[in-house]
């Protein structure tokens, strides 16, 4: 295992290039589309199956639009890159070459929100969540831990619609069991407290000693309204705090819809949407600054939760 | 539901004039209008009976505006009935000012935005030869201002690139690219390997011609020069 992560800059990457290799084997509708990233790892894959691999080169657009082709004709494309060339870079062609079509497709992210900052602004996307949600009909992933890629890869692989997965350096410790729709990890009475994806850890840890419900989502579209109404009502406040590791207060508004006839209070923790670095470092740097860090989310966490309220 | 007569070129005047209500010169002018008849009277091999069909021939009209030569067309071979022209653009119509493929059988693409149907055509093209289907053509039409996209020179350097001679494009030429394309249109599909061919828009033998001419291994772009009728 060791020799292994060595090997493996990108755990979550490595089980999606695996993954999704070995599926092509036994699923002859796969087709890989790539702009040159990750296009190494997929040589195995290519060798095998030389006309379902697909690298187009560093076009981006053209990536999005041969995927929509290639589910006209039927097939189930899977589509690879950074997360910013994936989503913000061709987002036209996502809204019209896949959704206006009526076609579907997996992406499959890196890079989200800021995993290796030393390549700067260009290499990070703390929107692509809330810019996906400008189009409906999207599912999308956010494992926490690369065991909960697999599972979560295998489903998107089998199925027609619109996919993204989007994958992380940053994860927990272990991974969990139930991905789809929320799970709830702890029972509280003071509010709720939803933790998506990598900042599960965080979340738990700061929540030790508080008297809160904690539901975990790796899958955030849909949003799993029902659970989230449940626990809520359960509770004895309708307080929420929202920990996202793309910008705060993504799924904000699917709290409030949700909580639509219940008077509810919502704290949104992620990355801040009135800043943008111009700051390299490690990821850990930025989630102190976007109040992603241990340290911020625990008093954000106290601070609506253990003390009083009116 | 079918109709097994179709209708012939002359009586397109009448179906545009379902659409636009215009009395004589628009639909002769449409720039589209001979490479669309061409492509369905000759070339592509499809039906409304196999819209389905997974080894029919693709059409896509990658250039969505100003789709009346195109329903016009559709109606002509069958693929809609003349009465639905009269709703055109209304809501709940199928048709609109772009063409939207969930709305209208025979209809491959949704388009109106530009530069999107050539690289859909090319993961057609991909998704055919993925599947072992040699036989069906994709065709797609583009205007020569719709070239100004940096997506369409994305997919046309693929195209080349991968060899796709399942592919054939063709460029409606009415010089309306507003910075031009010096050393002609053909010259960038030459170039990146395609096949190419510069033909008057309006000769059906011309474009009938051009379509049919044998491009094994590469693509195919057929170029439609089409001169300002004064009227």
């Amino acid at each position: 295992m060791e020799q292994a992560m060595a090997r493996v800059a990108n755990p979550m990457r490595q089980v999606f290039v695996e993954t999704v290799s070995a599926a092509m084997d036994t699923h002859p509708r796969l087709v890989v589309v790539l702009a040159d990233i990750t296009a190494d790892a997929f040589t195995p894959a290519s060798e095998r199956h030389p006309d379902r691999v697909v690298n187009v080169g560093i076009r981006e657009q053209c990536m999005i639009g041969v995927a929509g082709g290639l589910a006209l004709t039927g097939l189930r494309p899977v589509v690879h890159s950074y997360a910013p060339f994936l989503i913000e870079r061709p987002f036209e062609q996502i809204k019209l070459d896949l959704g206006h079509q009526d076609v579907g497709a997996v992406l499959v992210g890196i890079g989200g929100p800021y995993d290796d900052p030393v390549w700067g602004r260009t290499h990070q996307a703390p929107g692509d969540v809330a810019l996906l949600d400008t189009l409906p009909g999207w599912t999308v992933h956010v494992p926490g831990h690369p065991a909960e890629v697999e599972p979560l890869l295998r489903s998107a692989l089998t199925g027609d619609g619109r996919v993204y997965l989007r994958l992380s350096t940053q994860t927990n410790t272990s991974p969990q069991p139930a991905l789809f729709g929320f799970r709830t990890l702890k029972h509280g009475r003071r509010g709720v407290v939803l933790a998506v994806g990598p900042v599960l850890e965080r979340v738990l840890h700061a929540t030790r000693h508080v008297d809160v419900t904690v539901l975990y989502a790796a899958t955030v579209r849909p949003f799993d309204e029902a659970a989230l109404r449940s626990a809520v009502l359960a509770a004895d406040h309708a307080d929420v705090a929202l920990v996202e590791p793309y910008l705060a207060g993504t799924s904000a508004h699917l709290v409030n819809a949700a909580l639509g006839h219940i008077p509810h209070r919502i704290r949104s923790i992620g990355v801040r949407r009135d800043l943008e670095l111009h700051a390299y470092g490690r990821p850990a740097d930025h989630d102190a600054v976007h109040g992603l860090d241990q340290a911020s989310i625990t008093a954000e966490i106290h601070t609506m939760f253990t003390q009083s309220t009116s | 539901m079918v109709r097994t007569k179709e209708l012939d070129f002359p009586e397109l005047a009448g179906l545009f004039q379902r659409m636009t209500g215009d009395e004589k010169h628009t639909w002769a002018a449409a720039s589209t209008l001979h490479v669309l008849w061409v492509l369905y009277d000759r070339v592509l091999n499809v039906s409304p009976e196999r819209v389905d069909d997974p080894d029919r021939d693709r059409f896509l009209l990658s250039k969505g505006h100003g789709p009346m030569a195109f329903y016009a067309v559709l109606v002509a071979k069958g693929f809609l009935e003349p009465e639905v022209l009269d709703t055109w653009t209304e809501f709940g119509s199928p048709l609109g000012q772009h063409p939207d493929r969930v709305l209208v059988p025979g209809v491959e693409i949704s388009s109106g935005s530009l530069g999107h149907g050539l690289a859909l055509g090319v993961g057609i093209a991909l998704g055919l030869r993925a599947m072992g289907r040699a036989r069906p053509r994709v065709v797609v039409l583009v205007g020569d201002g719709e070239l100004d996209e940096g997506s369409n020179h994305e997919a046309i350097a693929l195209a080349g690139r991968l060899g796709l001679g399942q592919l054939t494009v063709a460029v409606i030429d009415n010089g309306s690219a507003t910075h031009g394309w010096p050393g002609g249109i053909a010259e960038r599909f030459a170039v990146e390997g395609w096949q190419t061919a510069t033909v008057d828009g309006r000769d059906d033998e011309a474009l009938h011609r051009a379509f049919i001419t044998e491009h094994a291994g590469r693509p195919l772009a057929v170029v439609a020069a089409i001169r300002q009728e004064t009227t």
